[in-house]
């Protein structure tokens, strides 16, 4: 229930912080003022749209975080994962992926093409390797049908880890899209925003993997 | 480099020139609009037909031998499953989401224009994969709408093997079209506002779709994070839901799982769904109410904060769905007093429209027609509400047709009548043809008195104890004859409403060719989409220069106006005053 109440607690700081943004308490039939400011955001449409997007993939992992929970506290037959060794390096991985990231979105808002460039491709093969290192941890935690069966733990850790995984995977994509766009010799300045939206979501999904592993660990 | 305002920005925007760019891979809000429209309209005929088919059963059980028992629960299954979801859902935000917003905010197109084509071809694959399920072996699932496990999988129910597989697979596709589709919405109505729009300023139609699309982007995840576990369940065997049982003899390999997990993910989903259906409704419906009553929405502010608490409620009082499972009685408690407050902002809506009408120059339209009808429905169905939402009133009437009267009232019937007068009420500008008037309001009488005479009935039957999701009732001894009656009447009216769908159809398919021409702005409507340069509105939406808002949406009868509407984009005329009162003092 815990994890229920922080999503429900997520949701009422979304709509207070959406009242007090729009000035929810304007008299419009009253208001003789000419045209001016609409209250839009100033930001671009696609920045709005990755935050909004990160609100639904938060509702998503809380929700499925809060399932984990509540099977293991509502049901019989639950035993505890041995977490896998290697989930701590996977960790260190995607930490580096997001530090490189962030290095390329600074660098391509200074204009430095090159490290930029670099940084991106860092990135995105550190994000490969932390794929393939959870891989290795699926070998680690149990590799057939018959575990994922008889332990709800393993099984779970499958659903979280493929989630999480997908969710890379569709950043790869974009990321991949990126290079390219600089492969063809794009201007360093036309990719300024691509890098930065990149790169604030691979820290996001950083953050959702330390709670799935922090879930994992201490629950 | 600065930000620029959307409004500000004078990029074209995409261009298509050929026919199945414009028409079937197409980018314009209208046009996806429509698609969805379509789309959800077909699949909801489907959906009355097998209500039609359910409704033979129980009127006449034993005389339709074409429903048998496994049909009948596939029957309600699907009927629900699509009504809620692919249908009321995708049409009101699918279908008006995509045309209303652009245009009521003065925008020439979505802010993610591909996005949203994407959003309706994933929707229609949607589609397309359920609607198979009906042809694959086993048929699609006899779960009931609300596909409780451990049931839902288990042999022995109707489509446990790939109808309910198929119908996880459809949902989990569902919820990806509309995150794209609503990322859409969400932001188009947070940056594309035009100059002058204010969030104050909006018409309520877009606060209702507005509210309801965040309430969807934040919801259906937990209805994702169902259908994955369910499915992984089905499939591979795991046992996040399915308990250790023993079927048709034989010990499963399922043990430990929860049900109870699956419906409080499902419920966390599922009551939100309700307003994700109703708050689209309640705003369109007030729109629909200050036109045709020429008089300004009573209470703007009140309304819109309503919609607000409505959709913050809407997210604590899913497990009033699951008195019956048992609960703590604390937490009971706790659900049953989040549900009554919610009527709160539901009543003062209501007092609201209510008061919109009063004194005002009521023009007894199509449209308004279907939004007087909405009120009545939905007080009734809304003051069950209030009865079922206490533990110990729900406890006896939960598995009766009190429940099936009530929700079809409040969120079947209610919905519905606004997605009529909504198509009527802008029929004119999407196809730039009027409709045939007597027959609408033949359709409009039909419907309405015709709900009534299947729902009300539902609430005695329930009382008297009629169990719902029963095939037949059989010679049950507690029952009286008449209850057979009823049932049979029931079944007549549902008849005739379901023919009443015909009309409709027969006059919004001949008017599209033999329809007089609509003036632009037939309704002397005041908000934005009536003043677009073209009807039905070109691509682009506003020619050459976006419009500019000086007002709020509401500007009807203003004293010492030359009209009685003013619409959002005429200047402020200095010698009248600016907003409503023009210089008259109160």
């Amino acid at each position: 229930m815990s994890n229920t109440a922080i999503v429900v607690a997520l949701l009422v700081g979304l709509a207070v912080w959406f009242a007090v943004a729009s000035r929810l308490t304007a008299k419009p039939w009253e208001n003789r003022e000419q045209p001016g400011d609409v209250g839009a955001i100033h930001a671009s449409p696609a920045r709005i749209g990755l935050w909004i997007f990160l609100a639904v993939v938060t509702s998503l992992f809380s929700l499925f975080l809060s399932a984990y929970s509540m099977r293991m506290h509502h049901s019989v037959g639950w035993c505890h994962l041995t977490i896998p060794g290697i989930l701590w390096i996977n960790s260190l991985v995607l930490l580096a992926a997001s530090i490189a990231m962030q290095v390329a979105s600074s660098a391509a808002g200074r204009g430095k093409r090159r490290v930029a460039q670099v940084t991106l491709i860092a990135g995105g093969a550190l994000t490969i390797a932390f794929l393939a290192g959870q891989l290795l941890a699926w070998q680690a935690v149990g590799p057939s049908l018959y575990f994922i069966q008889g332990s709800p733990a393993i099984a779970f850790f499958y659903v979280l880890t493929t989630a999480h995984g997908l969710h890379l995977i569709g950043g790869l994509y974009v990321l991949g899209r990126a290079t390219m766009r600089f492969a063809g010799g794009a201007e360093v300045i036309d990719l300024r925003q691509s890098l930065s939206l990149c790169a604030i979501y691979w820290h996001f999904l950083l953050l959702v993997w330390l709670a799935v592993f922090g879930v994992l660990l201490f629950l | 480099m600065a930000y620029v305002a959307i409004a500000d920005r004078d990029a074209p925007i995409h261009d298509p020139h050929t026919f199945f760019l414009k028409y079937i891979w197409s980018q314009d809000h209208k046009v996806i609009a429509i698609q969805y429209a379509l789309v959800a309209i077909f699949v909801g005929l489907v959906a009355l037909v097998l209500s039609g088919l359910m409704r033979l059963q129980l009127g006449f059980p034993d005389q339709f031998h074409f429903v048998d028992p496994n049909m009948y629960y596939q029957f309600i299954t699907m009927h629900g499953m699509i009504m809620v979801i692919y249908l009321l859902t995708a049409l009101f935000l699918g279908g008006f989401g995509n045309y209303l917003i652009p245009l009521m905010c003065g925008a020439r197109d979505m802010v993610f224009p591909y996005m949203n084509m994407l959003s309706f071809w994933v929707y229609f694959l949607a589609v397309l994969v359920l609607l198979a399920s009906f042809f694959v072996p086993g048929g699609p699932t006899g779960a009931g709408w609300t596909l409780y496990p451990p049931q839902a999988v288990l042999p022995g129910t109707p489509g446990a093997g790939l109808g309910i597989i198929l119908m996880l697979v459809s949902l989990a596709t569902f919820i990806v079209a509309f995150t794209m589709g609503g990322l859409n919405y969400v932001t188009t109505v947070l940056q594309a506002r035009c100059k002058g729009m204010t969030m104050m300023r909006m018409p309520l139609s877009v606060w209702g779709i507005f509210m309801a699309t965040i309430l969807g982007l934040l919801a259906f995840p937990a209805l994702l994070v169902s259908a994955v576990m369910m499915t992984l369940d089905g499939t591979i065997g795991t046992s996040f839901f399915m308990p250790a049982v023993l079927s048709m003899g034989e010990q499963l390999d399922h043990q430990g799982g929860s049900p109870l997990l699956f419906q409080h993910l499902f419920w966390f989903f599922g009551h939100p769904e309700v307003y994700i259906v109703a708050l689209p409704a309640f705003g369109i419906v007030s729109d629909l109410l200050s036109t045709h009553a020429r008089k300004n929405i009573f209470g703007y502010r009140m309304m819109v904060w309503a919609i607000l608490a409505i959709g913050g409620l809407s997210f604590v009082v899913w497990a009033h769905h699951m008195y019956v499972s048992g609960m703590n009685p604390y937490f009971g408690f706790f659900f049953a007093t989040t549900t009554l407050i919610i009527a709160v902002p539901t009543a003062i809506k209501v007092y609201n429209w209510v008061l919109t009408l009063w004194k005002g120059d009521i023009h007894l339209t199509v449209p308004m027609l279907f939004a007087i009808g909405f009120i009545f429905t939905f007080v009734h169905g809304g003051l069950t509400g209030l009865f079922l939402g206490n533990v110990t009133v729900d406890l006896p009437l939960s598995d009766t047709y009190f429940v099936v009267g009530h929700f079809h009232m409040v969120m079947g019937v209610s919905p519905i009548l606004v997605v009529f007068g909504a198509i009527y009420h802008w029929y004119p500008k999407i196809t730039g043809r009027m409709y045939n008037e007597r027959l609408g309001k033949a359709h409009f009488w039909l419907t309405f008195l015709g709900t009534y005479a299947i729902y009300l009935p539902m609430h005695y039957l329930g009382i008297l104890g009629v169990p719902r999701r029963y095939y037949a009732l059989g010679d049950t001894e507690f029952l009286p004859d008449s209850v057979h009656t009823v049932n049979a009447a029931i079944t007549i009216a549902a008849l005739i409403v379901a023919g009443s769908v015909l009309i409709f159809l027969y006059n919004m398919i001949v008017s599209l060719k033999k329809g007089p021409k609509a003036p632009p702005n037939p309704w002397k409507a005041t908000t934005l989409e009536w003043q677009t340069p073209d009807t039905p509105p070109k691509h682009g939406n506003w020619g050459p220069k976006l419009p500019v808002v000086h007002r709020w949406a509401y500007d009807y009868s203003v004293p010492g106006a030359p009209d009685d509407f003013i619409p959002q984009n005429v200047p402020v005329d200095p010698k009248l005053g600016g907003g409503r009162d023009h210089g008259v003092h109160h």
